[in-house]
């Protein structure tokens, strides 16, 4: 397990001055402090990470968040903010000795811009609710992770989630234009806004994906995308993975990016098929689902290659939908594919490391090894698009040492993944999770830099340490220039 | 000017590493298209990095090219049409608009200046496609960011940080960018639009509807006589034109569906595959408001709604000229060399009258780059923010210092 930083026991002493003052900033309700009701927040999606947040706070305006970042600062209370508790990398893990900043009081969607394609929301809104609140007008917001009726919007920033259908449309970061961010001395900025690319360095950009780092996002403006008149899926089955892979990039070499491309294997086939009867082939060892949409006359265009390309690679399945229902069927299997491993297992562990397409088979064995090693079962979900792989570890969290075991599998899967050229994490984030992986994709100069960044939105380290960096530095000891003067160290170098 | 000619990245360390310690700022330099570009440094080396040349990692399938910063474009554009691929952003060609006929532009510098083109409104710019980078930091550090893959969140995504800070905060080394394939077949539809508001209300029709729409600008009547593609040319007043990309059974379906939708506004005519290259490309590279060389240009982002307003209060107080792209988000000024302050409070105002969003100062002789804000000023706490990231960065402020502010 990750350990947390050490709790301050001056700011444990202080608790009760704190919650006070807490109160006169946030009144009512928007202040939590019994054990029971705290309770609820001290988890998110990475439940084997459990802490009781010192208190729980829901602000509902920008200015309450301003006020309340800004005595945390004065104080040295740190904070963790947090939308719907999904994260399953523990981003959202609370602080014993911080404050819990719940943002589910901004769930206001604040304006619909057709005319602009945009939407102005509060961060609290979730995900889905922005495509229910535009779809009458043939809208949608495109990003879609799996757990988008609960997600909020800005859990989506800080992680920069993703989707099935991100490889055509884009992730997060590709689909804002603004944001409000108050910063941990309580300084308001808006970067962005209804037009492309903010002045200045995209400061936009770099909060995107920072996982509540460097600042509490309290407003945002996301692009709206019109929806496609007509989508169609095939279903692919292929007696072998390289087979499958070969396929995938096939179909890419063709000039064609599919509206979604999503690989299963063996395990996560049978998984879902025994729990949702989607019709999927039992005998094969990879099943690619491909969707096209657009205009009618494109789609079926596409199809008919996709399925002269599949064939050419030697699929002994291939099925296209004939009309909407078959299509949410094919679909149906892969979206179940994790409560379906929930099913056969008493726990599991979903991973997320990001690969280079090719690696497809040689990471596939080399986890069926190390499955055997570990003694756990593995089942894959693949964005076969963009590379990005869910093994999902089949555990029993009841069994003495078994988590343990699984986290060291877990960790041993994106190590390979950064060794065939890959990275740690494709769309869930690094949180607590991966935090101690770090290194092996990133030196200390590397992870230096990024801490010199953090530095220059929150100088004393208080908004959600512990999370994403192995080593917490001080920023006056990040800031130290060592300079060595002396003689030019170049003297072959030609100056004109 | 006496230049450093580094031959890899240890090299430009070293450079750095000494100028940290000495103070010295330096320029720096790889293909050298973009020197007029921002407000003038007073820089006594330039750091020349185009040695850090060649591509290093293509594998077409993977979606995904390396290469070292200073690789020309021209070079990569060619090993992608190779493979019918292509870099979607469309990176934005600004040689003729600021004379400089003959240089080499890079991968480096278009992502240094977060270039994008037409079809910034449905494949973005720079920043959405790259993915990872190799960079030589202030304090004359080599240190890596980003990936490989096309899909990745492990750290800071410090490739936008780094898309648009014009060199201020590191060398880039080597870059890995997200490439996409090349559309088979490209058509555009253009609409006769007598009033800036009506062009905006087709262009917002198009790029509403489900037909896809990859560019989507407008050209004003005394910017199309000017035009050299035929069809544009001919026609006696300001044209709507819309784009469409794709396998061909999709751009002729939807090409034609567009032109039965946009009908009721005038006559709409098909552009075919040349002419639609030639005008795009025009419109990319501001082609069309490069002459006379001594008048201002100006980049305009704002609310596409309001484009058309945003430029009309320009024409209003100054002697003007204008298109518009991205349906009406990107606004193309140029401004007569006898206005004062070169435009800048009569551009300034009137983005701010609608809405907000920033003007870039493209196109100016040094002096007057020196004296009026090139780049949109930054409210108070947000210069503040941008000041501490550059101390992280560059703590002695000796790379391209002063280029996008003072004192950044
Ligand atoms: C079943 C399931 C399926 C999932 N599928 C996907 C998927 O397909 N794709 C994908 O990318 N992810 C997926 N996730 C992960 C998760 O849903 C996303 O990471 C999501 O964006 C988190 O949103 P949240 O509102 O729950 O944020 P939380 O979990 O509450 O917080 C996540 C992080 O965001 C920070 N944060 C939250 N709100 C703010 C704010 N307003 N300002 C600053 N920081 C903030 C928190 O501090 C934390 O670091 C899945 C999770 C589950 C449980």
């Amino acid at each position: 397990m990750v350990a947390m930083p050490a709790p301050d026991q001056a700011v444990l002493t202080r608790r009760e001055e704190i919650i006070a003052a807490l109160r006169q900033i946030v009144p009512g309700e928007g202040v939590i402090d019994t054990v029971p009701e705290r309770r609820a927040y001290e988890t998110d999606g990475l439940t084997a990470y459990r802490q009781l947040p010192m208190v729980v706070v829901l602000p509902s305006t920008t200015d309450q968040v301003s006020q309340v970042l800004r005595y945390c600062q004065q104080n040295n209370v740190k904070v963790v903010p947090r939308g719907a508790g999904t994260s399953l990398s523990g981003g959202a893990l609370p602080l014993e000795d911080g404050v819990l900043l719940g943002m589910a009081k901004f769930n206001r969607i604040l304006e619909i811009d057709i005319p602009n394609r945009c939407a102005v929301v509060q961060p609290g809104v979730t995900n889905l609710g922005i495509t229910t609140a535009v779809q009458d007008q043939g809208f949608y917001y495109a990003p879609d992770p799996s757990s988008q009726i609960a997600c909020t919007i800005g859990g989506n920033i800080a992680e920069n989630s993703g989707g099935v259908h991100c490889l055509k449309y884009g992730l997060t970061t590709n689909n804002v234009l603004g944001i409000e961010v108050v910063l941990m001395n309580g300084e308001i900025v808006r970067l962005g806004g209804k037009y492309f690319d903010p002045p200045g360095y995209d400061l936009m950009g770099v909060l995107t994906g920072s996982e509540g780092l460097l600042g509490v996002v309290t407003e945002v403006t996301v692009r709206l995308t019109r929806k496609a008149p007509t989508a169609r899926a095939i279903l692919l089955g292929f007696p072998t993975s390289e087979e499958g892979g070969k396929c995938v990039a096939d179909i890419i070499a063709a000039g064609i990016i599919p509206g979604g491309m999503e690989m299963m294997d063996k395990p996560a086939i049978h998984a879902a098929e025994d729990f949702v009867h989607a019709g999927y082939p039992l005998d094969v060892e990879a099943l690619l689902i491909v969707e096209l949409d657009g205009p009618a006359p494109e789609v079926d265009h596409l199809i008919a290659k996709v399925e002269e390309i599949a064939a050419r690679n030697g699929a002994v399945t291939s099925r296209t939908s004939r009309n909407e229902e078959e299509r949410q069927l094919f679909w149906a299997g892969r979206k179940a594919a994790f409560p379906a491993v929930g099913r056969i297992s008493p726990d599991y562990y979903c991973m997320d490391g990001t690969i280079p397409r090719k690696a497809l088979p040689l990471v596939l064995a080399r986890m069926r090894e190390m499955s055997e090693r570990y003694g756990l079962g593995v089942a894959n979900v693949f964005h076969a698009g963009d590379g990005n792989l869910h093994p999902l570890i089949m555990y029993d969290a009841n069994k003495p040492g078994e988590l343990e075991r699984t986290e060291e599998f877990g960790a041993d899967i994106l190590r390979l993944c950064v060794e065939v050229g890959g990275v740690l994490t494709g769309e869930h984030g690094v949180g607590v999770e991966k935090r101690d992986l770090m290194d092996s994709m990133f030196n200390e100069t590397d992870l230096a830099q990024q801490q010199r960044l953090k530095c220059a939105f929150d100088p004393n380290g208080l908004l959600n340490p512990g999370k994403v960096f192995p080593k917490l530095h001080r920023c006056a000891e990040l800031g130290r220039v060592h300079v060595h003067r002396g003689q030019l160290g170049f003297p072959d170098l030609p100056r004109f | 000017m006496p230049a450093f000619q580094a031959k890899d990245a240890k090299q430009i360390g070293e450079v750095i590493a000494w100028a940290a310690a000495e103070e010295q700022p330096l320029e720096v330099r790889a293909g050298g298209s973009k020197r007029a570009l921002g407000r003038p440094m007073q820089t006594e080396h330039v750091l020349d990095i185009s040695a850090l040349s060649g591509i290093t990692e293509y594998e077409a399938p993977e979606l995904v090219l390396t290469a070292g910063a200073a690789t020309p474009l021209a070079e990569i554009d060619a090993a992608l049409a190779q493979k019918n691929q292509m870099i979607a952003f469309e990176p934005a060609d600004w040689r003729h608009l600021l004379g400089a006929d003959g240089t080499k532009p890079t991968i480096g510098g278009v992502l240094a200046c977060n270039l994008s083109g037409p079809r910034r409104i449905k494949a973005g710019a720079a920043r959405d496609h790259f993915l990872g980078f190799q960079a030589v930091n202030g304090r004359g550090e080599l240190f890596k960011a980003g990936g490989k893959v096309v899909k990745n969140v492990t750290g800071y995504d410090l490739n936008k940080l780094y898309a648009g800070a014009y060199g201020t905060l590191g060398v880039l080394t080597e870059v890995t960018i997200k490439v996409l394939p090349k559309p088979e077949t490209v058509r555009t539809v253009l609409v006769p639009c007598l009033e800036d508001t009506t062009a905006i209300e087709v262009l917002t029709e198009g790029l509403n509807s489900p037909h896809e729409v990859s560019g989507a600008a407008y050209l004003p009547p005394n910017i199309t006589r000017r035009s050299q593609a035929g069809t544009v040319a001919q026609s006696q007043g300001g044209v709507a034109l819309l784009r469409v990309e794709g396998p061909e059974p999709s751009t002729a379906y939807r090409s034609e569906q567009l032109t039965d939708m946009l009908g009721r506004y005038g006559p709409a005519a098909l552009l075919g595959e040349s002419e639609t290259e030639r005008l795009w490309e025009a419109l990319r590279d501001v082609r069309l408001l490069a002459e006379p060389p001594d008048r201002y240009v100006w980049r305009l982002s704002v609310t596409p709604s309001r484009g058309a307003s945003v430029a009309c209060d320009i024409a209003r107080s100054v002697d003007a000229e204008y298109l518009l792209d991205w349906g009406g988000g990107l606004i193309w000024v140029s401004i007569s060399a006898t206005a004062p302050d070169a435009g800048a409070d009569a551009v300034r105002t009137a983005v701010r009258t609608h809405g907000g969003g920033h003007a870039t100062l493209v196109r100016a002789p040094e002096n007057v780059r020196a004296a009026v804000s090139v780049f949109e000023p930054l409210p108070g706490p947000l210069a503040a923010l941008t000041a501490r990231v550059k101390e992280g960065f560059d703590p002695r402020r000796i790379l391209n210092p002063g280029r996008m502010y003072a004192g950044i």
